[in-house]
C-alpha cells in the first residue's frame, strides 16, 4: 500500500513576540484508501496542520511528502499546480458561491487545473450523481439545505479526482440527520477507494473513521480507542 | 485553463451582485456622461459665440494710408476713391479722412474770449472726412447732424465733435448755434457724435471732424490718411483683397489693411478654449469614476475573501484571481462606458433642443468612450486586484462563508 502523504517531525512557528509554536514536531503517515480522524480542542493546531496538509501553508521545518514528492522545497507554482489537482478540500461554511447553480459551482472543480469546459461539466454531472444531488443541477445553493449544500461541496471535492479528501468540520454547521447523511456517504466514498481525512472536534465524527489521532498543544498523540483499534501510526 | 474560462468567471463574477454593479457603473455613467456632455456642449457652443463673433466684429476693415514722401507728390488715395470701395459687393459703408499727424494736433476752443487768466486752448486730433463717417464707424449722433455731400461740396465751415472732444469743450448743446475755434479759424458746430461703436477706431470719438474740403481749405490736413470700411457678414476677407485695389490700382501693395482674423481661425480658437476647460472638467469627473470603481472593487475583494481562498485551494495561483478581478473592473468600466457615451449624446442633443442649437456630435469620441471606460476600470482594478492576489487562503476559509 502506497503512501499519500507523510509529514516527519514538521514544525510550524509564527513569528511574535514571543513566537508561537503551532506545530512541535508533528509524524503523520496516510496510505492509499486510508480514513483518518484527526481530533483536538480548539487552540491545539488542528487549523496550522489542516493548512501545512492542504500545502496552503508551508511547514518551518521538517518535511512533508505528498505521492513520495517533497513540497517543502518546492516552487509556490507547483505546489499550488499540486493542490489544484491532488487535494479536494470539504470546509465547514462550504464556500459554495452563492450566486451560480450547483452544476457551476461543482465545475469550479478543475478549473485552474486545466480541464477543458465539457470535460468538467461531464465530470460535475458525475460527481453530483456519486453525492446524490443528480436532480439538483438548476438549483442555487440558497435553496438547498445544508446537508445538501456539503454534499454539492464534496462533489465539487471530487470533480479533480484528487488523491486526498481533505475535510475541514464537515459536519459543524449541520444538524444531526444531516450530519449523518453527509458521513454515510464518507462511508461510501470510503468503500469506492477515496482516501479522506477529516479534521473535527466531534468524538461522535471522529468515531466513523478507521483510526483517529488527537493533536494537543502542537504534538500528535494516538487516542486510546484508536491505538487499540489497530497500531499503524507512526 | 483557457482564456474563456477566466472572462465566463469574471462576467458572472460582474453579475453576481446586480445592486453593486449598477452602482459601481453609476460612477462611470457620470465621469463618461460628463466628458461626452462637456465636449458635445462646447463644440456645439463653440460654434454659437464664434457666429457671434461673425456678426459684430468681424465686418470691420481699416486701411492706413502711408503719407506722402514729398511735399509735391501725387496723394496715394485720392478724395475720390472711397466712391469705389463702395461700389464693392458686399460693402455697407465706408469713410475717410485725413487727420492731423501723430502728436501735432491743434488748438481748439469753443469762443473768441481773450481771458489771459485761463488756459481755454484744447490740444485736439482735427479729421477731415467724408460725410459717412456715422455710418462706418457705427455711431450714431447724441445731438444735432453730421454734415452731408452738399456741406462737403459747398466747402462749408461746419464741425461735428466726437463725444470726448465735446465735453473737454464744454459743449452739451447744438441749438443755439455753437461755433469752435480751430487754430483760430471758426467753425459751426451742427452735430455731436454718440458714443464710438467700433472699438478699434477711437480716434473719432476724441476728434473735432470737418469736411474735407473746408478742412483742406483752412488747415490743410491734406490727402486721406485712414479709410474705415464695414462689410456684409463674411465679406471681410474678400473685400480686405479688394479694398487696396479699388483705393489705390496704382500701388495698391503700398496701402495697410487691418482685417478681422479669419472667421474659421477665430471659431477654433474660441472652440479650442472652452473645449480645453471643459475637457478637464471631465478629465477630473473621471479620476472621480476611477476612484469610486477602486473603492467598490476593493471592498468587493474583501467581502469575496472566503470565495479567494477557496480559489486558491482550488489550484488558483495569484495571477488568476489577479486577472478575474482586473477583468471584472473593466467589464465594469466598459459597461459604465457605452451607457455614459449614450447618455451624453442624449444630453447634447436635448441641451441643443431647449437652445435651438445645432447638435455637433463627434462619432469618433461615442466609439471610444466606451474604450475610455474599459481603461478606466482596468485602471482602477490594479490595485484591489493586487490586493486580492496577495491575499492569503489560510485565514479565510476557516471562517464563515
Amino acid at each position: 500500500m502506497t503512501d499519500v502523504l507523510e509529514l516527519a517531525a514538521v514544525h510550524r512557528v509564527f513569528p511574535a513576540d514571543p513566537p508561537v509554536t503551532a506545530l512541535a514536531g508533528v509524524d503523520l503517515r496516510v496510505r492509499r484508501g486510508d480514513y483518518l480522524a484527526i481530533v483536538g480542542p480548539s487552540g491545539s493546531g488542528k487549523s496550522t496542520l489542516l493548512n501545512v496538509l492542504g500545502l496552503l501553508d508551508v511547514p518551518s521545518t521538517g518535511s512533508y511528502r505528498f505521492e513520495g514528492a517533497e513540497t517543502t522545497t518546492m516552487s509556490d507554482r507547483r505546489r499550488t499546480g499540486l493542490r489544484g489537482s491532488r487535494i479536494g478540500f470539504v470546509f465547514q461554511s462550504f464556500h459554495l458561491l452563492m450566486y451560480r447553480s450547483v452544476l457551476e459551482n461543482v465545475m469550479l472543480g478543475g478549473l485552474y487545473t486545466g480541464v477543458p469546459l465539457a470535460e468538467r461539466r461531464t465530470r460535475a454531472v458525475a460527481a453530483l450523481d456519486r453525492v446524490g444531488l443528480g436532480h439538483r443541477h438548476r438549483f442555487l445553493p440558497s435553496r438547498l439545505s445544508g446537508g445538501e449544500r456539503q454534499r454539492v461541496a464534496i462533489a465539487r471535492a471530487l470533480v479533480g479526482d484528487p488523491a486526498l479528501l481533505l475535510c475541514d468540520e464537515p459536519t459543524g454547521n449541520l444538524d444531526s440527520a444531516n450530519t449523518a447523511s453527509v458521513l454515510d456517504l464518507f462511508d461510501d466514498l470510503r468503500a469506492g477507494g477515496a482516501t479522506l481525512l477529516v479534521i473535527t472536534h466531534d468524538a461522535t465524527v471522529a468515531a466513523r473513521a478507521d483510526r483517529q489521532v488527537r493533536i494537543t498543544d502542537g504534538r500528535i498523540s494516538i487516542t486510546p480507542a484508536a491505538a487499540r483499534a489497530d497500531g499503524r501510526i507512526s | 485553463m483557457k482564456a474563456r474560462d477566466l472572462i465566463t468567471e469574471a462576467v458572472s463574477g460582474v453579475g453576481a451582485r446586480p445592486a453593486r454593479t449598477v452602482l459601481t457603473i453609476a460612477g462611470v455613467v457620470v465621469g463618461i456622461g460628463t466628458l461626452v456632455t462637456t465636449l458635445g456642449v462646447s463644440a456645439t457652443a463653440g460654434n454659437q459665440i464664434a457666429g457671434r463673433f461673425d456678426a459684430v466684429t468681424a465686418t470691420e476693415i481699416t486701411v492706413r494710408v502711408p503719407v506722402p514722401t514729398g511735399r509735391n507728390a501725387p496723394p496715394a488715395v485720392s478724395w475720390s476713391a472711397p466712391d469705389n470701395v463702395a461700389r464693392l459687393n458686399g460693402v455697407t459703408a465706408v469713410a475717410a479722412w485725413s487727420r492731423t499727424p501723430e502728436g501735432r494736433d491743434l488748438p481748439v476752443r469753443a469762443n473768441a474770449v481773450r481771458d489771459p487768466t485761463r488756459i481755454v486752448d484744447r490740444l485736439l486730433p482735427v479729421l477731415g472726412s467724408t460725410d459717412t463717417v456715422p455710418a462706418a464707424t457705427r455711431s450714431t449722433l447724441a445731438a444735432g447732424r453730421f454734415f452731408d455731400a452738399g456741406h462737403v461740396c459747398r466747402r462749408d465751415r461746419v464741425a461735428v465733435l466726437g463725444p470726448l472732444a465735446a465735453e473737454q469743450l464744454g459743449l452739451t448743446r447744438i441749438d443755439n448755434q455753437p461755433a469752435v475755434f480751430v487754430d483760430g479759424k471758426a467753425y459751426t458746430v451742427i452735430g455731436i457724435l454718440g458714443p464710438p461703436g467700433r472699438p478699434d477706431q477711437p480716434v473719432p470719438a476724441t476728434a473735432v471732424i470737418l469736411p474735407w474740403t473746408a478742412a483742406d481749405d483752412g488747415l490743410g490736413l491734406g490727402p486721406i490718411s485712414t479709410v474705415a470700411i464695414t462689410t456684409d457678414l463674411g465679406g471681410a476677407q474678400l473685400i480686405a483683397r479688394q479694398a487696396p485695389v479699388a483705393l489705390a490700382p496704382n500701388d495698391p501693395s503700398g496701402l495697410e489693411v487691418e482685417a478681422p482674423p479669419d472667421p474659421a481661425t477665430l471659431r477654433n480658437g474660441v472652440a479650442g478654449d472652452v473645449s480645453g476647460l471643459l475637457l478637464i472638467l471631465g478629465l477630473v469627473s473621471l479620476i472621480v469614476a476611477a476612484l469610486g470603481i477602486a473603492n467598490v472593487t476593493l471592498v468587493t475583494v474583501m467581502e469575496r475573501t472566503a470565495e479567494i481562498g477557496l480559489r486558491r485551494a482550488m489550484g488558483a495561483r495569484r495571477h488568476h484571481i489577479a486577472v478575474q478581478f482586473l477583468l471584472e473592473s473593466t467589464v465594469i468600466g466598459l459597461l459604465g462606458g457605452i451607457v455614459g457615451a449614450s447618455a451624453g449624446i442624449l444630453a447634447v442633443v436635448a441641451i441643443s433642443v431647449a437652445q435651438q442649437w445645432t447638435p455637433v456630435v463627434d462619432g469618433t469620441l461615442a466609439a471610444t468612450s466606451p474604450l475610455v471606460g474599459a481603461l478606466v476600470g482596468l485602471v482602477a482594478g490594479l490595485y484591489p486586484a493586487m490586493r486580492a492576489a496577495r491575499m492569503q487562503p489560510v485565514d479565510a476559509l476557516r471562517g464563515p462563508a
